[in-house]
Protein backbone atom coordinates (compact mmCIF):
# COMPACT_ATOMS: atom_id res chain seq x y z
CA UNK A 1 0.00 0.00 0.00
CA UNK A 2 3.00 2.13 0.60
CA UNK A 3 5.13 1.60 -2.15
CA UNK A 4 1.57 1.76 -4.25
CA UNK A 5 1.13 5.65 -2.67
CA UNK A 6 4.62 7.06 -3.51
CA UNK A 7 4.76 5.59 -6.60
CA UNK A 8 1.86 7.16 -7.76
CA UNK A 9 3.02 10.37 -5.98
CA UNK A 10 5.85 10.43 -8.30
CA UNK A 11 3.43 10.92 -11.41
CA UNK A 12 2.07 13.59 -9.57
CA UNK A 13 5.56 15.10 -8.72
CA UNK A 14 6.06 15.31 -12.87
CA UNK A 15 3.12 17.31 -13.39
CA UNK A 16 3.25 19.41 -10.44
CA UNK A 17 6.71 20.88 -10.13
CA UNK A 18 5.74 22.38 -6.73
CA UNK A 19 5.26 19.65 -5.42
CA UNK A 20 7.81 18.39 -2.42
CA UNK A 21 8.48 15.23 0.03
CA UNK A 22 9.62 15.53 3.44
CA UNK A 23 10.62 13.11 5.69
CA UNK A 24 11.77 12.69 9.70
CA UNK A 25 14.10 10.02 8.02
CA UNK A 26 11.83 7.36 7.77
CA UNK A 27 10.91 5.13 4.41
CA UNK A 28 14.05 2.67 4.39
CA UNK A 29 14.08 2.34 0.27
CA UNK A 30 10.83 3.82 -0.16
CA UNK A 31 11.57 7.42 -1.92
CA UNK A 32 14.19 6.03 -3.55
CA UNK A 33 12.38 6.46 -7.38
CA UNK A 34 11.32 9.84 -6.06
CA UNK A 35 14.95 11.42 -5.06
CA UNK A 36 16.41 9.78 -7.83
CA UNK A 37 13.57 11.50 -10.75
CA UNK A 38 13.11 14.85 -8.08
CA UNK A 39 16.20 15.48 -6.08
CA UNK A 40 15.59 19.06 -5.53
CA UNK A 41 12.20 18.07 -4.20
CA UNK A 42 12.58 15.55 -1.72
CA UNK A 43 14.09 16.53 1.68
CA UNK A 44 15.01 14.46 4.70
CA UNK A 45 14.63 16.72 7.97
CA UNK A 46 16.06 14.43 10.31
CA UNK A 47 14.33 13.03 13.34
CA UNK A 48 12.36 16.07 13.98
CA UNK A 49 8.73 15.94 13.53
CA UNK A 50 7.53 19.08 14.51
CA UNK A 51 9.77 20.72 12.93
CA UNK A 52 8.93 19.18 9.53
CA UNK A 53 5.29 20.12 9.89
CA UNK A 54 6.32 24.11 10.68
CA UNK A 55 9.12 23.91 7.26
CA UNK A 56 6.12 22.23 5.58
CA UNK A 57 3.38 25.31 6.84
CA UNK A 58 5.84 27.58 5.89
CA UNK A 59 6.59 26.11 2.31
CA UNK A 60 3.12 25.90 1.60
CA UNK A 61 2.41 29.55 2.78
CA UNK A 62 5.05 30.31 0.07
CA UNK A 63 2.81 28.48 -2.26
CA UNK A 64 4.36 24.54 -2.18
CA UNK A 65 2.27 21.39 -2.24
CA UNK A 66 3.84 19.38 0.86
CA UNK A 67 3.93 15.80 1.44
CA UNK A 68 5.13 14.90 5.14
CA UNK A 69 5.85 11.35 6.06
CA UNK A 70 6.80 9.64 8.96
CA UNK A 71 5.20 6.52 10.87
CA UNK A 72 1.58 8.06 11.96
CA UNK A 73 2.24 7.73 15.40
CA UNK A 74 5.30 9.93 15.10
CA UNK A 75 4.01 12.21 12.49
CA UNK A 76 0.10 12.95 14.76
CA UNK A 77 1.81 12.47 18.32
CA UNK A 78 4.80 14.25 18.40
CA UNK A 79 3.97 17.06 16.23
CA UNK A 80 0.40 17.65 17.47
CA UNK A 81 1.01 20.97 18.57
CA UNK A 82 2.66 21.94 14.94
CA UNK A 83 -0.31 20.31 13.05
CA UNK A 84 -3.37 21.88 15.08
CA UNK A 85 -1.67 25.28 14.56
CA UNK A 86 0.54 25.51 12.11
CA UNK A 87 -1.31 22.99 9.29
CA UNK A 88 -4.43 23.12 10.27
CA UNK A 89 -5.25 26.52 11.97
CA UNK A 90 -3.83 28.34 8.69
CA UNK A 91 -5.30 26.30 6.75
CA UNK A 92 -2.58 25.20 5.34
CA UNK A 93 -2.66 22.44 1.90
CA UNK A 94 0.02 20.10 3.68
CA UNK A 95 -0.52 16.75 3.61
CA UNK A 96 0.43 14.57 5.93
CA UNK A 97 1.49 11.04 5.34
CA UNK A 98 1.27 8.63 8.31
CA UNK A 99 2.51 4.52 7.92
CA UNK A 100 1.72 1.71 9.49
CA UNK A 101 -1.79 3.30 11.37
CA UNK A 102 -3.57 0.94 13.70
CA UNK A 103 -1.21 -1.68 15.24
CA UNK A 104 0.14 -2.81 12.02
CA UNK A 105 4.18 -2.50 13.27
CA UNK A 106 2.59 -5.28 16.02
CA UNK A 107 6.19 -6.84 17.80
CA UNK A 108 7.70 -3.43 17.81
CA UNK A 109 5.15 -2.29 20.62
CA UNK A 110 3.04 0.65 21.63
CA UNK A 111 5.18 2.97 21.03
CA UNK A 112 4.77 2.42 17.03
CA UNK A 113 1.24 1.95 17.38
CA UNK A 114 -1.32 5.09 16.14
CA UNK A 115 -4.80 4.13 17.44
CA UNK A 116 -5.25 7.22 18.58
CA UNK A 117 -4.41 9.15 15.42
CA UNK A 118 -8.04 9.40 13.83
CA UNK A 119 -10.10 10.63 17.17
CA UNK A 120 -7.06 13.30 17.73
CA UNK A 121 -7.20 14.42 14.02
CA UNK A 122 -11.20 14.66 14.08
CA UNK A 123 -10.98 17.36 16.33
CA UNK A 124 -8.72 19.70 14.54
CA UNK A 125 -10.08 22.36 12.64
CA UNK A 126 -10.00 22.11 8.53
CA UNK A 127 -8.65 18.95 8.84
CA UNK A 128 -9.82 16.12 6.22
CA UNK A 129 -8.78 12.45 7.20
CA UNK A 130 -8.17 9.82 4.39
CA UNK A 131 -7.28 6.25 5.12
CA UNK A 132 -7.21 3.68 2.03
CA UNK A 133 -8.04 0.07 2.51
CA UNK A 134 -5.70 -1.26 -0.42
CA UNK A 135 -2.81 -0.72 -3.20
CA UNK A 136 -5.92 0.73 -5.27
CA UNK A 137 -6.94 3.46 -2.94
CA UNK A 138 -3.35 4.38 -1.86
CA UNK A 139 -3.33 5.12 -5.11
CA UNK A 140 -6.46 6.54 -5.60
CA UNK A 141 -5.80 9.01 -2.82
CA UNK A 142 -1.61 9.58 -4.07
CA UNK A 143 -3.82 11.20 -7.14
CA UNK A 144 -6.47 12.78 -5.46
CA UNK A 145 -4.49 14.69 -2.67
CA UNK A 146 -2.27 16.43 -5.13
CA UNK A 147 -4.63 19.23 -5.96
CA UNK A 148 -6.17 18.41 -2.77
CA UNK A 149 -7.53 22.05 -0.84
CA UNK A 150 -6.27 22.31 2.61
CA UNK A 151 -4.84 19.76 5.33
CA UNK A 152 -4.91 16.18 4.48
CA UNK A 153 -4.23 13.55 7.05
CA UNK A 154 -3.52 10.23 5.26
CA UNK A 155 -3.58 7.05 7.24
CA UNK A 156 -1.27 4.11 5.41
CA UNK A 157 -1.40 0.78 6.66
CA UNK A 158 2.21 -0.90 5.56
CA UNK A 159 3.17 -3.29 2.20
CA UNK A 160 1.84 -6.60 1.94
CA UNK A 161 -1.84 -6.81 3.28
CA UNK A 162 -5.00 -7.93 0.97
CA UNK A 163 -6.50 -6.00 -1.92
CA UNK A 164 -9.72 -5.10 -1.93
CA UNK A 165 -10.52 -4.02 -5.05
CA UNK A 166 -10.15 -6.12 -8.23
CA UNK A 167 -10.22 -2.88 -10.27
CA UNK A 168 -9.78 0.52 -10.27
CA UNK A 169 -12.32 1.84 -7.76
CA UNK A 170 -14.35 5.17 -8.57
CA UNK A 171 -12.90 7.90 -5.67
CA UNK A 172 -13.49 10.50 -4.25
CA UNK A 173 -12.26 12.11 -1.28
CA UNK A 174 -15.63 12.52 0.63
CA UNK A 175 -17.74 9.80 -0.90
CA UNK A 176 -18.13 6.67 0.94
CA UNK A 177 -18.25 3.50 -1.34
CA UNK A 178 -21.30 1.20 -0.75
CA UNK A 179 -19.05 -2.42 -1.85
CA UNK A 180 -22.46 -4.47 -1.32
CA UNK A 181 -25.88 -4.08 -1.08
CA UNK A 182 -27.56 -6.48 1.29
CA UNK A 183 -30.43 -5.59 3.68
CA UNK A 184 -31.47 -5.31 7.85
CA UNK A 185 -27.44 -5.55 8.61
CA UNK A 186 -24.68 -2.74 7.63
CA UNK A 187 -21.12 -2.72 8.24
CA UNK A 188 -19.39 0.45 7.92
CA UNK A 189 -15.48 -0.01 7.74
CA UNK A 190 -12.17 1.87 7.19
CA UNK A 191 -8.85 0.93 6.10
CA UNK A 192 -7.69 -2.27 6.63
CA UNK A 193 -10.66 -3.13 8.25
CA UNK A 194 -12.43 -3.02 5.04
CA UNK A 195 -11.03 -6.59 4.19
CA UNK A 196 -12.70 -7.68 7.51
CA UNK A 197 -15.55 -6.27 6.79
CA UNK A 198 -15.64 -8.24 3.39
CA UNK A 199 -14.84 -11.47 5.85
CA UNK A 200 -17.40 -10.93 7.97
CA UNK A 201 -19.94 -10.17 5.21
CA UNK A 202 -19.11 -13.99 3.93
CA UNK A 203 -19.53 -15.62 6.99
CA UNK A 204 -22.44 -14.06 7.43
CA UNK A 205 -23.74 -14.73 3.71
CA UNK A 206 -23.20 -18.03 5.21
CA UNK A 207 -25.82 -17.68 8.23
CA UNK A 208 -28.47 -16.31 5.69
CA UNK A 209 -27.48 -12.52 6.52
CA UNK A 210 -27.40 -10.83 3.87
CA UNK A 211 -24.62 -7.62 4.83
CA UNK A 212 -24.34 -4.42 3.60
CA UNK A 213 -20.49 -3.25 3.28
CA UNK A 214 -19.65 0.56 2.94
CA UNK A 215 -16.22 1.52 2.61
CA UNK A 216 -15.86 4.53 4.98
CA UNK A 217 -12.20 5.61 3.43
CA UNK A 218 -13.20 9.51 4.31
CA UNK A 219 -13.30 10.05 7.82
CA UNK A 220 -13.34 13.61 7.58
CA UNK A 221 -15.33 15.29 5.64
CA UNK A 222 -17.78 12.26 6.67
CA UNK A 223 -20.16 11.12 4.08
CA UNK A 224 -23.15 11.97 6.10
CA UNK A 225 -25.93 11.41 3.31
CA UNK A 226 -24.88 7.76 2.84
CA UNK A 227 -24.68 6.84 6.27
CA UNK A 228 -28.19 8.31 6.47
CA UNK A 229 -29.58 6.62 3.54
CA UNK A 230 -27.66 3.03 4.89
CA UNK A 231 -29.81 3.84 8.00
CA UNK A 232 -32.96 4.36 6.59
CA UNK A 233 -32.73 0.61 5.17
CA UNK A 234 -31.35 -1.28 7.87
CA UNK A 235 -32.29 -2.43 11.19
CA UNK A 236 -28.40 -2.69 12.51
CA UNK A 237 -25.45 -0.90 11.98
CA UNK A 238 -21.89 -1.67 12.55
CA UNK A 239 -18.71 0.31 12.46
CA UNK A 240 -14.98 -1.70 12.32
CA UNK A 241 -11.66 0.27 12.50
CA UNK A 242 -8.50 -0.74 13.41
CA UNK A 243 -8.32 2.52 16.19
CA UNK A 244 -9.82 2.96 19.76
CA UNK A 245 -13.48 2.68 19.88
CA UNK A 246 -13.34 6.06 21.29
CA UNK A 247 -13.35 9.20 18.56
CA UNK A 248 -12.97 7.07 15.22
CA UNK A 249 -14.76 6.19 12.91
CA UNK A 250 -17.50 4.58 15.26
CA UNK A 251 -17.97 7.73 17.25
CA UNK A 252 -18.44 10.29 14.03
CA UNK A 253 -20.79 7.68 13.09
CA UNK A 254 -22.40 7.29 16.17
CA UNK A 255 -22.55 11.12 16.29
CA UNK A 256 -24.65 11.07 13.12
CA UNK A 257 -26.71 8.66 13.85
CA UNK A 258 -28.14 9.73 17.21
CA UNK A 259 -28.68 13.72 16.45
CA UNK A 260 -31.02 12.00 12.89
CA UNK A 261 -33.06 9.74 16.17
CA UNK A 262 -31.83 6.26 14.38
CA UNK A 263 -33.74 3.27 16.57
CA UNK A 264 -31.77 0.42 15.13
CA UNK A 265 -29.19 -1.92 16.59
CA UNK A 266 -25.51 -0.05 16.72
CA UNK A 267 -22.26 -1.28 17.98
CA UNK A 268 -18.60 -0.23 17.50
CA UNK A 269 -15.87 -2.82 16.74
CA UNK A 270 -12.43 -1.68 17.17
CA UNK A 271 -9.50 -1.63 19.87
CA UNK A 272 -10.99 -1.43 23.33
CA UNK A 273 -10.17 1.13 25.81
CA UNK A 274 -8.10 -1.19 27.93
CA UNK A 275 -5.50 -2.96 25.36
CA UNK A 276 -4.65 -6.62 25.99
CA UNK A 277 -1.20 -6.79 27.34
CA UNK A 278 0.43 -9.14 24.59
CA UNK A 279 2.88 -9.28 22.00
CA UNK A 280 2.80 -10.07 18.60
CA UNK A 281 2.08 -9.32 14.62
CA UNK A 282 -0.72 -6.94 13.78
CA UNK A 283 -2.96 -9.75 12.96
CA UNK A 284 -2.51 -11.57 15.69
CA UNK A 285 -3.26 -8.74 17.67
CA UNK A 286 -6.18 -7.90 15.77
CA UNK A 287 -7.52 -11.44 16.34
CA UNK A 288 -6.94 -11.44 20.09
CA UNK A 289 -8.93 -8.14 20.03
CA UNK A 290 -11.72 -10.24 18.26
CA UNK A 291 -11.02 -7.88 14.94
CA UNK A 292 -11.57 -10.91 12.20
CA UNK A 293 -14.26 -11.20 10.11
CA UNK A 294 -15.54 -14.41 11.83
CA UNK A 295 -15.56 -12.96 15.20
CA UNK A 296 -17.22 -9.54 14.20
CA UNK A 297 -20.03 -11.87 12.14
CA UNK A 298 -20.34 -13.92 15.47
CA UNK A 299 -20.85 -10.75 17.69
CA UNK A 300 -23.12 -9.42 14.99
CA UNK A 301 -25.03 -12.74 14.47
CA UNK A 302 -25.43 -12.52 18.72
CA UNK A 303 -26.56 -8.84 18.97
CA UNK A 304 -29.05 -8.82 15.93
CA UNK A 305 -30.86 -12.40 17.54
CA UNK A 306 -30.25 -14.45 14.61
CA UNK A 307 -27.46 -16.54 15.41
CA UNK A 308 -30.31 -19.47 15.97
CA UNK A 309 -30.31 -19.46 11.99
CA UNK A 310 -27.06 -20.78 11.77
CA UNK A 311 -24.71 -23.74 13.05
CA UNK A 312 -21.64 -21.97 14.44
CA UNK A 313 -18.42 -24.27 14.74
CA UNK B 1 26.04 45.45 26.37
CA UNK B 2 23.11 47.73 26.82
CA UNK B 3 24.01 50.99 25.93
CA UNK B 4 22.44 54.47 27.08
CA UNK B 5 20.04 56.23 24.32
CA UNK B 6 22.62 58.79 24.08
CA UNK B 7 24.85 56.73 21.98
CA UNK B 8 21.54 56.35 19.49
CA UNK B 9 21.30 60.65 18.87
CA UNK B 10 24.71 60.76 18.93
CA UNK B 11 24.39 58.21 15.80
CA UNK B 12 21.87 60.44 13.91
CA UNK B 13 19.06 58.26 14.50
CA UNK B 14 16.85 60.72 16.77
CA UNK B 15 14.13 60.22 14.20
CA UNK B 16 14.25 56.13 15.06
CA UNK B 17 14.53 56.87 18.36
CA UNK B 18 11.67 59.42 18.96
CA UNK B 19 9.52 57.17 16.76
CA UNK B 20 10.45 54.42 18.99
CA UNK B 21 9.18 56.62 22.43
CA UNK B 22 6.13 57.14 20.47
CA UNK B 23 5.57 53.47 19.85
CA UNK B 24 6.22 52.82 23.48
CA UNK B 25 3.51 55.49 24.51
CA UNK B 26 1.14 53.90 22.51
CA UNK B 27 1.67 50.68 23.53
CA UNK B 28 1.43 51.87 27.09
CA UNK B 29 -2.06 53.44 26.52
CA UNK B 30 -3.40 50.27 24.52
CA UNK B 31 -1.99 47.87 27.29
CA UNK B 32 -3.70 50.08 29.87
CA UNK B 33 -7.21 50.88 28.58
CA UNK B 34 -7.59 46.62 27.56
CA UNK B 35 -5.63 46.18 30.83
CA UNK B 36 -3.78 43.47 28.64
CA UNK B 37 -0.35 41.51 30.13
CA UNK B 38 3.33 41.51 28.68
CA UNK B 39 3.78 44.56 28.25
CA UNK B 40 7.55 44.11 29.88
CA UNK B 41 7.64 41.56 26.52
CA UNK B 42 6.57 44.60 24.20
CA UNK B 43 9.16 47.37 25.57
CA UNK B 44 12.21 44.86 25.24
CA UNK B 45 11.64 44.60 21.31
CA UNK B 46 10.85 47.91 20.08
CA UNK B 47 13.92 49.33 18.92
CA UNK B 48 14.13 45.94 17.01
CA UNK B 49 10.62 46.40 15.13
CA UNK B 50 10.83 49.77 14.56
CA UNK B 51 14.34 49.34 12.69
CA UNK B 52 13.09 46.42 10.89
CA UNK B 53 9.92 48.06 10.26
CA UNK B 54 11.01 51.03 8.96
CA UNK B 55 14.38 50.65 7.40
CA UNK B 56 15.24 46.93 7.13
CA UNK B 57 11.99 45.25 5.22
CA UNK B 58 11.61 45.35 1.66
CA UNK B 59 7.61 45.32 2.46
CA UNK B 60 4.53 47.61 1.71
CA UNK B 61 1.30 47.83 3.34
CA UNK B 62 -1.05 46.65 0.12
CA UNK B 63 -4.11 44.85 0.28
CA UNK B 64 -2.82 42.50 -2.11
CA UNK B 65 0.71 41.65 -0.61
CA UNK B 66 3.24 40.90 -2.71
CA UNK B 67 4.79 37.28 -3.02
CA UNK B 68 8.20 38.27 -2.95
CA UNK B 69 7.65 40.08 0.35
CA UNK B 70 10.17 40.36 3.03
CA UNK B 71 8.73 38.30 6.11
CA UNK B 72 8.78 38.68 9.26
CA UNK B 73 7.40 36.81 11.98
CA UNK B 74 6.56 37.54 15.72
CA UNK B 75 7.17 33.90 17.50
CA UNK B 76 7.24 35.74 20.88
CA UNK B 77 3.74 36.16 19.98
CA UNK B 78 3.16 37.66 23.24
CA UNK B 79 4.75 40.83 22.29
CA UNK B 80 2.07 41.80 20.00
CA UNK B 81 0.97 45.23 21.34
CA UNK B 82 4.29 46.52 19.85
CA UNK B 83 4.08 45.03 16.20
CA UNK B 84 0.42 46.12 16.50
CA UNK B 85 1.27 49.53 17.11
CA UNK B 86 4.59 49.34 14.79
CA UNK B 87 2.13 47.46 12.10
CA UNK B 88 0.07 51.04 12.32
CA UNK B 89 2.66 53.52 12.04
CA UNK B 90 3.58 51.87 8.87
CA UNK B 91 0.41 51.84 7.62
CA UNK B 92 -0.79 48.26 7.70
CA UNK B 93 -3.34 48.65 10.62
CA UNK B 94 -5.89 51.22 10.59
CA UNK B 95 -6.75 52.68 14.13
CA UNK B 96 -10.37 51.28 13.83
CA UNK B 97 -8.41 47.73 13.49
CA UNK B 98 -6.06 48.72 16.92
CA UNK B 99 -8.98 49.88 18.84
CA UNK B 100 -10.12 46.17 18.71
CA UNK B 101 -7.45 45.55 20.20
CA UNK B 102 -8.32 42.66 22.87
CA UNK B 103 -12.11 43.49 22.94
CA UNK B 104 -15.09 41.54 22.54
CA UNK B 105 -15.57 41.53 18.84
CA UNK B 106 -12.63 43.00 17.83
CA UNK B 107 -10.15 42.02 15.50
CA UNK B 108 -6.61 41.47 17.52
CA UNK B 109 -6.33 39.22 19.50
CA UNK B 110 -3.80 39.38 22.34
CA UNK B 111 -1.47 37.20 20.46
CA UNK B 112 -1.48 37.34 16.53
CA UNK B 113 -3.40 35.61 14.09
CA UNK B 114 -2.55 35.58 10.62
CA UNK B 115 -3.80 38.28 8.19
CA UNK B 116 -0.64 39.32 5.20
CA UNK B 117 -3.36 42.12 4.19
CA UNK B 118 -3.01 43.85 7.99
CA UNK B 119 1.07 42.56 8.01
CA UNK B 120 0.94 39.41 10.27
CA UNK B 121 2.43 37.02 8.51
CA UNK B 122 1.59 33.93 11.20
CA UNK B 123 -0.74 33.23 13.91
CA UNK B 124 2.22 32.46 17.19
CA UNK B 125 1.12 32.55 20.58
CA UNK B 126 2.70 28.64 21.58
CA UNK B 127 6.00 29.09 22.35
CA UNK B 128 8.43 27.19 19.11
CA UNK B 129 6.69 27.34 16.03
CA UNK B 130 8.07 30.54 14.01
CA UNK B 131 11.58 29.58 13.39
CA UNK B 132 10.30 26.04 11.70
CA UNK B 133 7.83 28.04 9.66
CA UNK B 134 10.06 30.64 8.86
CA UNK B 135 12.94 28.05 7.77
CA UNK B 136 10.24 26.31 5.64
CA UNK B 137 9.73 30.26 4.22
CA UNK B 138 12.72 30.64 3.54
CA UNK B 139 13.28 27.31 1.69
CA UNK B 140 10.68 27.55 -0.34
CA UNK B 141 12.32 31.18 -1.18
CA UNK B 142 15.71 29.20 -2.68
CA UNK B 143 13.60 26.82 -4.21
CA UNK B 144 11.94 29.93 -6.24
CA UNK B 145 15.47 31.78 -6.29
CA UNK B 146 13.10 34.94 -4.94
CA UNK B 147 15.11 37.49 -3.21
CA UNK B 148 13.38 37.76 -0.23
CA UNK B 149 14.41 37.54 3.61
CA UNK B 150 12.51 35.82 6.29
CA UNK B 151 13.14 37.56 9.73
CA UNK B 152 11.94 35.70 12.80
CA UNK B 153 12.34 37.00 16.41
CA UNK B 154 12.18 34.60 19.43
CA UNK B 155 12.20 35.40 22.85
CA UNK B 156 15.21 34.21 25.08
CA UNK B 157 12.64 31.72 27.16
CA UNK B 158 10.86 30.66 23.56
CA UNK B 159 14.51 28.72 23.00
CA UNK B 160 13.93 26.48 25.93
CA UNK B 161 11.30 24.75 23.39
CA UNK B 162 13.32 22.17 21.83
CA UNK B 163 11.21 22.82 18.34
CA UNK B 164 13.29 26.14 18.29
CA UNK B 165 16.61 23.75 17.99
CA UNK B 166 15.29 21.47 15.72
CA UNK B 167 14.80 24.41 13.25
CA UNK B 168 18.55 25.99 14.41
CA UNK B 169 19.91 22.49 12.75
CA UNK B 170 17.91 22.56 9.70
CA UNK B 171 18.96 26.07 8.63
CA UNK B 172 22.79 24.69 9.82
CA UNK B 173 22.50 22.47 7.70
CA UNK B 174 20.63 23.59 4.36
CA UNK B 175 22.43 26.85 4.52
CA UNK B 176 19.54 29.37 4.43
CA UNK B 177 21.18 32.11 4.01
CA UNK B 178 17.91 34.59 3.47
CA UNK B 179 16.72 33.33 7.31
CA UNK B 180 17.35 35.61 10.33
CA UNK B 181 17.07 35.04 13.50
CA UNK B 182 16.53 37.70 16.43
CA UNK B 183 16.75 36.49 19.47
CA UNK B 184 15.29 39.53 21.91
CA UNK B 185 17.46 38.45 25.10
CA UNK B 186 15.50 39.98 27.93
CA UNK B 187 17.35 37.68 30.38
CA UNK B 188 13.61 37.30 31.99
CA UNK B 189 10.94 34.53 31.22
CA UNK B 190 7.47 33.83 32.81
CA UNK B 191 8.63 32.47 36.00
CA UNK B 192 12.27 34.52 36.53
CA UNK B 193 15.58 35.28 35.55
CA UNK B 194 16.19 32.95 32.36
CA UNK B 195 19.38 32.41 33.81
CA UNK B 196 18.32 31.11 37.31
CA UNK B 197 15.54 28.58 35.06
CA UNK B 198 17.21 27.12 32.31
CA UNK B 199 21.05 29.30 31.82
CA UNK B 200 21.34 29.92 28.19
CA UNK B 201 24.85 30.88 28.51
CA UNK B 202 25.76 31.91 25.58
CA UNK B 203 23.38 32.37 22.67
CA UNK B 204 25.04 33.41 19.97
CA UNK B 205 27.72 30.76 20.70
CA UNK B 206 24.84 28.68 20.32
CA UNK B 207 23.66 29.50 17.28
CA UNK B 208 27.34 29.35 15.45
CA UNK B 209 28.19 26.09 16.41
CA UNK B 210 25.02 24.92 14.32
CA UNK B 211 26.57 26.39 11.47
CA UNK B 212 24.75 30.12 11.97
CA UNK B 213 26.16 33.58 11.53
CA UNK B 214 25.62 35.35 14.77
CA UNK B 215 26.51 37.99 16.35
CA UNK B 216 25.86 40.16 19.64
CA UNK B 217 24.17 43.37 19.76
CA UNK B 218 22.71 46.01 22.03
CA UNK B 219 19.11 45.74 20.97
CA UNK B 220 18.14 49.23 22.46
CA UNK B 221 20.76 51.03 20.07
CA UNK B 222 20.49 51.88 16.24
CA UNK B 223 23.53 52.14 15.51
CA UNK B 224 24.12 48.28 16.77
CA UNK B 225 20.32 47.40 15.19
CA UNK B 226 21.04 48.52 11.34
CA UNK B 227 24.45 47.19 11.86
CA UNK B 228 23.66 43.46 12.45
CA UNK B 229 20.56 43.73 10.02
CA UNK B 230 23.14 45.33 7.07
CA UNK B 231 23.94 41.86 4.69
CA UNK B 232 27.36 41.01 5.38
CA UNK B 233 30.13 41.65 2.45
CA UNK B 234 30.26 38.98 0.31
CA UNK B 235 33.70 37.82 1.09
CA UNK B 236 31.89 37.12 4.65
CA UNK B 237 29.27 35.55 3.15
CA UNK B 238 29.44 31.99 3.67
CA UNK B 239 26.28 31.17 3.06
CA UNK B 240 25.19 30.95 6.64
CA UNK B 241 21.47 31.92 8.48
CA UNK B 242 22.04 34.87 10.37
CA UNK B 243 21.23 34.64 14.17
CA UNK B 244 21.63 38.53 15.92
CA UNK B 245 21.37 37.84 19.72
CA UNK B 246 19.83 41.48 20.50
CA UNK B 247 20.38 41.96 24.56
CA UNK B 248 17.67 43.79 26.03
CA UNK B 249 16.08 45.18 28.97
CA UNK B 250 12.32 43.62 30.08
CA UNK B 251 10.16 46.43 30.48
CA UNK B 252 12.75 48.87 28.75
CA UNK B 253 11.69 52.76 28.98
CA UNK B 254 10.03 52.76 32.25
CA UNK B 255 12.30 52.52 35.59
CA UNK B 256 9.88 50.49 37.35
CA UNK B 257 9.01 48.08 34.76
CA UNK B 258 12.35 47.30 33.94
CA UNK B 259 13.84 43.69 34.61
CA UNK B 260 10.51 43.27 37.09
CA UNK B 261 8.73 39.81 36.73
CA UNK B 262 5.82 41.63 37.51
CA UNK B 263 5.46 43.79 34.33
CA UNK B 264 4.70 40.20 32.60
CA UNK B 265 1.54 39.98 34.00
CA UNK B 266 0.35 43.08 35.05
CA UNK B 267 -1.39 46.40 33.34
CA UNK B 268 -0.73 49.42 34.82
CA UNK B 269 -3.36 51.77 36.68
CA UNK B 270 -4.33 54.87 36.53
CA UNK B 271 -1.48 56.52 38.77
CA UNK B 272 1.14 54.02 37.49
CA UNK B 273 0.12 54.41 33.72
CA UNK B 274 0.45 58.35 34.56
CA UNK B 275 4.00 57.77 35.99
CA UNK B 276 4.75 55.58 33.30
CA UNK B 277 3.86 58.24 30.54
CA UNK B 278 5.94 61.19 32.30
CA UNK B 279 8.91 58.58 31.80
CA UNK B 280 8.69 58.11 28.24
CA UNK B 281 8.01 61.67 27.36
CA UNK B 282 10.93 62.81 25.98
Amino acid sequence: MRSAFFATLIECARSDENLYLLTADLGFRLFDAFRQEHPDRFINVGVAESNMIGLAAGMSLAGKNVYCYSLASFLVFRAYEQVRIDVAYHNCSVKLVGAGGGVHYGTEGFTHFAVEDLALMRALPNMSIVVPADRAEARCVAQKSCGYDGPLYIRLAGNGGPDVHMVQPDFEIGRAMVLHRGHEVALFATGSMVHVAEEARLFLGSRQVRATIVDMHTINPLDVPTILEIASSHKAIFSIEEHRVAGGLGSAIAEVLSEHGYAGIFKRFGIPDRMPRCIGAGDYLKERMGLTGRAIAEDILECTGRRKYGIVG
Amino acid sequence: MVKTTDSNEAGGYEKYTLLAARIRRRILALVFETQSPHIGSAFSCVELLVGLYFKVLTISPDKRPRSGRDRFILSKGHACPALYVVLNERGFLDDRTLDGFGRDGGGLELHPARNPELGIELSTGSLGHGLSVGAGLALAAKKDNADCTVYVLLGDGEINEGSVWEAVMFAGHHRLDNLVAIVDHNKMQALGRGADILDPGSISHKFSVFGWDSTDIDGHAFDDIFRAFAKPPLYRRAHRPRAIVAHTVKGRGVSFMEESLLWHYRAPDKNEYQRALAELTL
